[in-house]
Formats: C-alpha cells, structure tokens, sequence
C-alpha cells in the first residue's frame, strides 16, 4: 500500500513555474532570495564604484551616464546603502542559507508555514523593485542616505529625488519590513516547534541559534520600522507632522508643519538599526563558528559560551541604539548610559573571538576556500570591532561621528565580514545546493584579493576620518582641509577598482561550476550536521517519510577511539 | 607527501597575513601622516588623550588577536588528530571577567571626559553666539550691547536678498543690536556659550581643530561651550546630511585677540 506524500511537499513532476517560482518549498525559497541578493549586490557593487570614481575624478565621463553630478552621487550613496543593509546584508544570510538549511538542520522537511515564506519573498521582490524604480521617476531617487534623517526625508522641497523617488523609498522599505516579520514568524515557530526528534535545544548547530536569534530581533525591530516609516509616510502625503516642528523656511518658503520632533525618527529609526546590524551578523557568526570547527576537525570550543554571547548579543542590541545619536541633542545623561551598554557588547563578542580561537587551537585545519574565507570573517571581524568601543565613547564620537572613520568600521564590521559570511558559506554549501563542487584554486585567488582588498580599502579609511573628513561629501572641492585629503580617497578608489574587480572570478567560479563542476557526494566535507545525510542537491520533499532521530551533540569532531574523526547527529 | 607541503604552504601564508595586518595596521596609525589637526581649544587636550588610550588599550587586543590567530594557524596538525576539546570553564570565565573588568575601566575613564565637555559650572563672562544652519550656509548672530535676543520668526520675515536670513522681527527693541555674521569670530581663551538651531533640516557644526561637533536640529535650541587656545582660522565642516550642498556647506571660525574682537564687534554694530 502507498502512502500519500505529505501536503506540503512537491512532487517533481510539478511544472517549472510551480517548482522554482510559485513554491513553498523552502529550499527554493531559499535560492530565490539568494538570487535576488546576487541582482542587489550586483547594482550595489556597481554604485559603490561609481561613487569612488567620482570622488576622485569628479569630471570624468561614465559610458552610458556622462559625467556624474553631486545629485547623482547623494542617489547612489542612498541607493548603495538601502540595497546593501536591507537586500544583501538581511537577506541573504538569513533569508537565504537561513531558509535552506535551518528545517534540514532541525531534520523537518518544511518551514512551519510554507505559504507564508513564499509570500514573504514576493514581497520582498517587489519591495525590491519598487526601490530600484526609483531611479526612474522625475527627481531621481532619494539622497537622504538609508538612514533617511527627518525633516530632509520628510519634506518634498528639501531637494531632488525628496519627492517621488522618497515616497517609493519608504514604500520600499515598509514591503520589505512587512515580508521580514513574515518570514521572522516563520523561522521562530519552525525552530520551537518542528526540531525533530532528539533535536534538543542544546544540541542544535549554532548556525540555527545565530538564525533563531536574528528571527527574533528581525520580528521586533521591523515592526518598529514598519511603524516610523508608516508616520513619515503620513507626514509626507497627509498632512501629519510626527517628525516635522513648527516655524520651518524651505528655500525660503514656509512648511506648514508643527509639534513634531525630528529626534523621534531617529529614536525610532535606530530601535530599529541597531538590532539590524545584528540581523546582519550574527548568522554569519554561525556559519563561522560551524565552518571553523568543520574544517580544524574539533568540537566548537565552549558550545554553551557561544549560545549565551548569541543571546547577549541579541539582547544587549536593542539597548544601545542611542550611540548613533550623541551628538543629535540628546541628553548627555542618556549618552552615557548608551555608552556603558554599548560597551557592554564588548564581552560576548570577546567571547566569540575567544571561542573561534579555542576552536581553531590544535586542530587539524583543511585549508578549504570556506576555512579561508571563515578566519577572514574572524579577522575583520576583529579590526571592525575594535573600534567599536572607541565609537561608543561620546567624548570620542563627538570628534568621529559622521566622518569616513565610522564608515570604515561599519563597512569592515558589518559589510566586509558580512559578506565574508556569505562567501564562506557559499562555498561551503554550494555542493548541498547545486550538487557540484565549486573550483578550489579560483576560490581561493578570489579569497586572497578580496581579503587584502578590503583591509587596503578599510584600513586608510579609518585616517581619512581621524584627519576630520566628513561622510556623505558628494566632492571634495567644498572644504579645504577635506580637499587635502584627496590623495589618500585616491589610493582607497584604486584598492576598490582592484577588490571589485576581483569578484568577477567568484561570479565565473559560482555560475561555471553550477553547470559544470565535479558532482558533489552527499557529505564532501565529512560533516555531523543532518543536511548531509540527504543526497547533493536534496528531492524537494526533505527527508520525505523518513524522520531522522537525533543521538548527538552537533559538533562530534575527532572523538578518540572512532574509525572516521566525525559523528553524523542521527548516528546510533 | 605533496598535499602535506601544500597545507604547509597555505598554513604558513595564511598565519603570516595575520602577523602581516597586525604590524600594518600598527603601522598605519604611529604613521601619523594623516591625523588630528594640531588641537586649539580647551577641550581638546582630554579629548586627544583619550583618543590614544583607546588607541593603546584597542590597538594591544588588535595585534595580540591577530598574531594569537597566526600562531593557531601556524601550529595547524598535519599528522596526527585534532585535539577533542569541548572547552574549558576556567578559561572562559577568567577571559570574560578580564575583558569586562578592562572594558569598563575603559568606558568610565571615557565617562570622565564627556562629563568634562558637558560640565554644568557656570560659565564667566562668556561670549553668546547663536548659530543657524540653512540649505547651505551658516549664520552667527551676537546679541550685541544689550545682551538679549532679539525674537526670530523665519517664517514671517526671512525674506530673500533682504538682508534678514534669520527672520530678526523689526518691531522687537532687543534685536537692532543684534550681528549676523556669515563667519564665527571668537576672542581667545575666553568662554563662548553657543547656541544651535537650524531653520530647515538638520545640520551638523563640526570644527575638527577643536574637536567640536554638535547636531543643529530644526524645533530645538542646543546649548554648546567652547573655548578656543589658539588664534588662527579653523574651517567649519557640515557634517549631518543636509542636501545638495551638503559638501560645500562650510563657514570659517577666526580666532581673534580680546581687543580685535571688541573692535570686529564695534565695526559689525557700526554696519
């Protein structure tokens, strides 16, 4: 007698409009988003070269857009920012690998509501191309930066692209944080409710801790966004004036607003920023901790420590958002109070870095092209960091706050680790998803340039803004001093070309071995955790009938008296 | 065995790009070829001194992670098993109070310097600016012999090219004396007792050379204290995002002695 499949899983036989566009399976769920992420990094990428070009050789002419105008460059600069924070950065690492792998990890088959995920990428497809059309509308798009401060963002007449193209900004950006507490919903339930058996909490992959956590934070600080950007909406289009004070002249006209506080959307706005940078990277964490104690051979060292920093971590981000705001006017009390929980955070991510360290200590490391591009997580990690605590200073942020020494440190901390994540797990999980090994060598060429690529972009940064250079300076010509300073942005503009350049032999390395890569064996990197118990790629019903049992910690590397240095979780 | 020199190879490359950073970096910030300007105001001093304790203290944990990485790197096995180790509870727990125990040593001697700036002592004899940011141009406004403000109403009589950016209100007795100036004049070693708004969006004073930065925020009235050391010129610098001409939204600060600036403020009042 036949049984008959479970509801939610396809069958093969489904057309390819019903398999790879309208499912609910996650796993293509997952590549979807990872796909809309490769078309946003793409333009985004490709906005940051641009704006260095420009920076440095403000008259030159781009083929197909001419010489690029200040109004141009604020553009970019909003539109880099919003694609890489919103559609890489949270997309990818958790709506992504996290869609894919966290159900296989857990030893479920689907998400807890398969519907509900695929609705949450639709949306944030069109959340994504109600962005990348503002490009188009009179105006052009938004140069308020992805912070979009009140009242530049809340008045139409502050400047070019503050109309049309702010409006679908926010439309933009309220999609998206509609399809992020969706998708939140989705990944909480799925991990609480549908572990398979045996999956206690405590021997979970810290990759599904670090995707449960940001769920988490990515449910509450979207929500709170979701609000403020609903208030600029109104404040824009009916009249409101949430973030909008009385007696305002706007190129010498009148705005008829009052009572509103333009520090209320920069409280809000920063509720939800900070836990972002969280949502960002603390998946790549994951992937990290998982990575380094695959490739040294070890058990992740202090598993309890790494779930109680991811936690801490997670916690202690939604109270420290005021350190982006002590030069705003807020009280001095209240910057201090900031100051001590921001440096708090100090402790769990000295406890990562300590844990990664006792990860690698003594192991029997394979230099793989995802070890290589986990320790240069860990590396960048580290540098970006560091200056963290000097950012959490207010004495000190007074002098550093809105110059190029904060940008170096949230592009090392947040950008270029992020992404690092992303590479290395790309490179790891490639085999699982596409069935085929990606080309090592290639791989780690690519590794090499991009690692001292960023540290010869990041690096010099961090001078540009001790020296005082303010961020979001569409020339150089305005400021003396900041003139000054045009041979070092002409050195980073070179390292970028270069680092940029470089990432045309992952795009050849990704789409050539997706066709014509070795095939991959269903574990090619001998690792404990359940996605690897399925064929490379998996069939889209999971595990289908089978529900794997699970006996083990997730990290059993190298345990003495074994035949192989690794224990699948499901082994008896 | 070939793959045995090829991890050899890849390990000892891999472990030498850490050492690599860590003396750039190190490299890059005693370098000091691109750095502070030289300071000129009270605060300054704390300021800097802070600056290179976070420096020392952050720089230390930057190089010694990163060659404690290279050495983990480096002692990579090749012949024999990993280590199973699960982790060590003393280790963990000696690190984290170390690093919780310096950390807030850092934070409060930070505090120290921040209580500094924002002191509530009542100031002596000080100099009152008012400054206005507007798309893109900075006004200071002194209030002149009789001290007072005049009332501001920018929506009413801030007319263009009609010598009243800041909406000063004819009718009010307090604001015929008050200066508009387009540049910040200031007399040395004197407190200036400043006061920051903006008319439109929001602004950012930052003068690098007395490490000064403060919002200027459309709806509020910041109150700031400075007291500049040296005489000279110092560039003011937007820096909050404020539109187009974000980039060349510049004002000079002139640093003055008592007797030029008395005579400045008798020439303005002459106007």
């Amino acid at each position: 007698m036949q049984e008959p499949l479970p509801i939610t899983a396809q069958t093969t036989r489904a057309g390819f409009l019903r398999r790879y566009l309208f499912t609910t399976d996650h796993k293509i769920i997952g590549l979807q988003y990872f796909f809309l992420s490769l078309a946003a990094v793409l333009i985004g990428t490709v906005l940051s070269l641009l704006m260095r070009i420009h920076l440095v050789w403000p008259r030159a002419a781009i083929p197909f857009l001419g010489q690029i105008k200040p109004e141009n460059y604020l553009a970019f600069l909003t539109m880099h920012g919003t694609l890489m924070v919103f559609f890489v950065l949270s997309t990818v690492p958790q709506n992504g690998f996290g869609n894919y792998f966290l159900p296989l990890q857990l030893g479920v088959s689907e998400m807890a509501f398969p519907r509900l995920n695929m609705l949450g990428f639709w949306i944030t497809l069109i959340a994504f191309l109600v962005l990348v059309a503002a490009f188009f509308v009179p105006g052009g798009a938004s140069l308020a930066g992805w912070t979009q401060y009140a009242p530049l963002s809340a008045i139409p007449a502050s400047g070019p692209g503050q109309g049309l193209g702010t409006d679908l900004w926010l439309t933009s950006i309220g999609l998206f944080s509609i399809a992020s507490v969706l998708s939140a919903i989705n990944f909480i339930t799925t991990t609480i409710k549908l572990r398979t058996t045996g999956m206690h909490w405590m021997r979970m992959p810290l990759t599904c801790w670090t995707w449960f956590v940001a769920a988490v934070l990515s449910l509450l600080a979207f929500s709170i966004l979701l609000g403020a950007v609903l208030l600029l909406l109104l404040d824009r289009n009916a009249g409101t004036s949430f973030f909008v004070p009385g007696g305002l002249l706007m190129s010498g006209r009148p705005v008829e607003h009052s009572g509103g506080s333009p520090l209320l959307w920069q409280h809000l706005f920063w509720f939800f920023g900070h836990p972002e940078v969280y949502i960002a990277v603390l998946p790549g964490m994951g992937v990290t901790s998982h990575l380094l104690s695959v490739f040294s051979r070890k058990p992740v060292f202090g598993y309890r420590a790494m779930v109680a920093a991811t936690i801490a971590i997670g916690s202690l981000g939604f109270m420290v958002w005021g350190h982006h705001m002590f030069v705003s006017g807020m009280n001095p009390y209240a910057g201090f109070a900031f100051s001590v929980l921001t440096t708090a955070i100090a402790v769990p991510s000295a406890i990562k870095t300590f844990n990664w360290l006792g990860t690698l200590w003594g192991g029997s490391i394979r230099f793989t092209t995802p070890l290589l591009f986990s320790v240069g997580f860990v590396s960048l990690f580290i540098t970006g960091g560091l200056t963290g605590p000097i950012l959490a200073q207010p004495a000190l942020d007074m002098y550093l706050h809105d110059t190029y020494f904060v940008v170096a440190h949230f592009h090392l901390i947040m950008a270029m680790a992020g992404l690092f994540a992303v590479f290395a797990a790309t490179h790891f999980w490639f085999p699982k998803m596409f069935g085929r090994m990606m080309n090592e060598r290639l791989g780690k060429f690519h590794f090499w340039i991009t690692f001292l690529g960023a540290y010869a972009i990041f690096l010099p940064m961090h001078l540009l803004g001790l020296a005082g250079h303010p961020r979001r300076y569409a020339e150089l010509t305005g400021v003396q001093y900041v003139l000054a300073l045009a041979p070092l942005q002409r050195l980073i503009t070179i390292a970028a070309i270069v680092t940029i350049s470089a990432q045309l032999l992952f795009l050849v390395n990704f789409f050539w071995s997706m066709f014509k890569g070795p095939a991959a064996s269903p574990n090619p990197w001998d690792c404990t955790s359940l996605e690897w118990t399925l064929a490379s790629p998996p069939a889209s019903d999971g595990f289908g009938r089978r529900q794997p049992v699970v006996n083990h910690a997730p990290y059993e590397y190298s345990v003495p008296g074994r035949e192989t240095d690794f224990r699948m979780q499901d082994a008896s | 065995m070939a793959w045995k020199s090829q991890i050899k190879t890849e390990k000892t490359l891999l472990a030498f790009a850490f050492v690599l950073i860590a003396v750039l970096g190190i490299h890059l910030f005693t370098l000091q070829r691109w750095w502070f300007p030289a300071p000129a105001a009270l605060r300054a001093a704390a300021i800097d001194h802070q600056f290179m304790t976070a420096l020392w203290f952050l720089g230390g944990l930057f190089v010694a992670s990163h060659i404690l990485f290279g050495v983990a790197i480096f002692r990579a096995r090749t012949n024999r098993p990993a280590a199973c180790v699960r982790g060590n509870w003393r280790f963990e727990i000696t690190w984290t109070l170390l690093i919780a125990a310096l950390f807030f040593w850092f934070n409060i001697s930070g505090g120290r310097v921040w209580s500094q700036i924002n002191s509530h002592q009542p100031l002596i004899d000080p100099i009152q600016v008012e400054i206005t940011g507007a798309q893109f141009q900075w006004y200071f406004r002194y209030p002149g012999n009789d001290s007072t403000w005049g009332r501001t109403d920018a929506q009413r009589f801030a007319k263009a090219n009609e010598g009243n950016p800041l909406g000063i209100d004819p009718d009010d007795p307090a604001g015929r004396d008050d200066i508009v100036s387009t540049s910040l004049v200031l007399p040395v070693n004197r407190d200036a007792d400043l006061i920051l708004r903006a008319q439109d969006v929001i602004h950012s004073v930052f003068i690098p050379a007395m490490r000064f930065k403060q919002d200027a925020v459309p709806g509020m009235e910041i109150h700031a204290r400075l007291r500049p050391l040296q005489t000279g010129t110092f560039e003011i610098a937007c820096s909050q995002l404020c539109g187009l001409g974000h980039y060349r939204m510049r004002a000079a600060v002139k640093v003055v002695s008592e007797e030029e600036f008395k005579q400045w403020l008798k020439k303005q009042s002459a106007r």
